[in-house]
């Protein structure tokens, strides 16, 4: 019982990294009808870039931020640079365009800081607080939460609350009216990517200490669980993401802690095929899934 | 008085083969100018073009003697034109209210913004009762009300006005031209409507012009669009 108790902390706090990393993908969805697979890559690099302030500064704070500004940034130089030239007819040719991108990352990264792993640091004790004898939740998964959670907060009052949040739902939903009404809406996407950006470089900064570390390929499996996570919840809705990730996380903790870690990886595959084949629209879809 | 609007020899389309055809068009402030002519005529092209959702390839339009030539689609409404778009254009995933404010989002005069909310609310009273309603959950007429408000909250000097009376009852579209013709009265709205249904254009409108396959073959004033019988025949079919 000490086990699955132990496992289900763990689990809710795997599971709350990859809610902001399907997070990430559903607001892109959301924005430009787009499934980001350089998402993973975009957030390593912007982990790299907090590697990078961190050696200069010593200060995990500040790498914090600058993975927040570069992932801001980065989002913003893809659309801008990138996406936003790419053929929206097809589909395919946004998938392609964004796994060559992917390559283009990781090997760029490889290039400049080496393909071996580096240690990424935790801000806090990493060690489980025992609560009657049963070791429950590190402070670093406390901090995993808060952060997850200000995140979420911060993201529905900015779509629910703000003239910017409502410009950037109508320019999704209806971008020809939208620009009837003077909204900006090349700028909304551009927007939408920099934030989706953002809280994927946060996802990343969250996970990377409590996996093997930093490396150009350190958000592969990540990615996968996200991603799984994200249909699982339907990619056009918020909630459902923050639902998926969190169910997503227990699946993987039970089956690594019963099963073996070694299983992992087949487990979050063989859950992403069931996902695709059964309930393609997610669990939470609202409406039948609009053509891309 | 003023010429609010002025189109000179527009020619635009989409693809190769222009859909309109050396358009000149003049409206005067204040006025109610209907756009009449078939399916395929041109009209909603002409208000497309009007509110740069086209490109012309030739020709330009003229708001109060400033060429839009080169304005961007979002910076129209700063200018003072409001275009309800075919099919009402409500944002089906967002609430009544939620659809009104993103009319007035641009605006930097807060106050004022949401002075002319309140003013809509007054005026469609429907819609006040409904504000937390989605779009999709709008019956016809109520859309409609919706779309019109939410150009009336940006505070328009001109109206691009695309078949307003499409798929609603005759009572309903009777109010919304009484309506039409209220504004005009009242604020000193310019309205360029394009209107399949004639009859009920002609009623508020002050000019009319006919387009029959892209090209203008009748400018006149709508009360000899109305009266003279061969005009009628000849362009309009009744």
């Amino acid at each position: 019982m000490d086990r699955f108790v132990f496992l289900t902390f763990d689990g809710l706090s795997k599971g709350a990294v990859l809610a902001a990393f399907a997070l990430a993908l559903v607001l892109i969805w959301r924005a430009a009808r787009i499934v980001n697979f350089a998402q993973g890559a975009m957030a390593v690099a912007a982990a790299y870039a907090a590697y990078t302030v961190t050696t200069a500064t010593g200060s995990y704070w500040l790498g914090l931020l600058a993975a927040l500004v570069g992932g801001l940034l980065l989002g913003a130089l893809v659309e801008r640079a990138v996406m936003r030239f790419v053929d929206h007819r097809s589909p395919l040719a946004e998938v392609i365009v964004a796994l060559g991108l992917v390559l283009v990352v990781q090997a760029a990264l490889g290039m400049v800081y080496g393909n071996e792993f580096r240690a990424a640091a935790a801000p806090f004790s990493r060690t489980a607080l025992e609560v009657g004898g049963v070791p429950l939740l590190s402070r670093y998964d406390l901090f995993v939460f808060g952060a997850v959670l200000l995140v979420l907060l911060g993201l529905a009052l900015l779509f629910t609350r703000t003239g910017v949040g409502l410009r950037m739902r109508a320019a999704a939903f209806a971008p020809e009216v939208s620009r009837l009404l003077g909204v900006n809406v090349g700028g909304m996407l551009t927007l939408g990517w920099a934030l989706a950006s953002a809280v994927g470089a946060l996802a990343a900064m969250l996970v990377l200490p409590t996996e093997l570390g930093l490396h150009p390929h350190a958000m592969d499996l990540v990615f996968v669980s996200a991603f799984t996570a994200a249909v699982v919840g339907g990619l056009d809705s918020p909630p459902g993401a923050v639902v998926g990730g969190l169910s997503v996380g227990l699946i993987l903790s039970y089956v690594s802690g019963y099963l073996g870690s070694d299983v992992t990886p087949m487990a979050v595959l063989a859950l992403l095929l069931v996902v695709l084949l059964v309930r393609p629209g997610g669990l939470f879809a609202a409406t039948v899934a609009r053509q891309a | 008085m003023s010429e609010l609007l002025r189109v000179e020899g527009l020619t635009a389309g989409y693809g190769a083969a222009p859909v309109l055809h050396e358009v000149d068009l003049s409206v005067p402030a204040g006025t109610i100018a209907a756009v009449l002519g078939a399916n395929g005529a041109g009209k909603t092209t002409l208000l497309r073009t009007l509110s740069g959702l086209v490109r012309p390839s030739a020709g330009r339009v003229l708001l109060d003697g400033r060429p839009l030539t080169g304005v961007p689609v979002e910076k129209l409404v700063h200018l003072g034109m409001a275009h309800v778009p075919e099919g009402r254009g409500v944002v089906a995933e967002l609430t009544v209210e939620e659809n009104l404010r993103l009319g007035g989002l641009w605006r930097r005069d807060r106050a004022d913004a949401n002075k002319a909310l309140a003013e809509v609310y007054e005026l469609f009273e429907p819609l006040a009762k409904r504000r937390r309603s989605a779009g999709h959950q709008l019956s016809g007429g109520e859309r409609q009300m919706l779309a019109l408000g939410r150009a009336l909250v940006a505070r328009p000097r001109l109206l691009l006005l695309d078949e307003p009376s499409l798929g609603l009852a005759p009572k309903v579209t009777a109010q919304i031209m009484a309506l039409l013709k209220q504004l005009r009265d009242r604020t000193g709205l310019t309205v360029l409507l394009v209107e399949q249904n004639v009859r009920s254009a002609l009623s508020v409108a002050d000019t009319g012009v006919v387009l029959a396959l892209g090209r203008v073959v009748a400018a006149t004033g709508a009360d000899r669009l109305r009266d003279d019988e061969e005009l009628r025949h000849a362009y309009l079919g009744f």
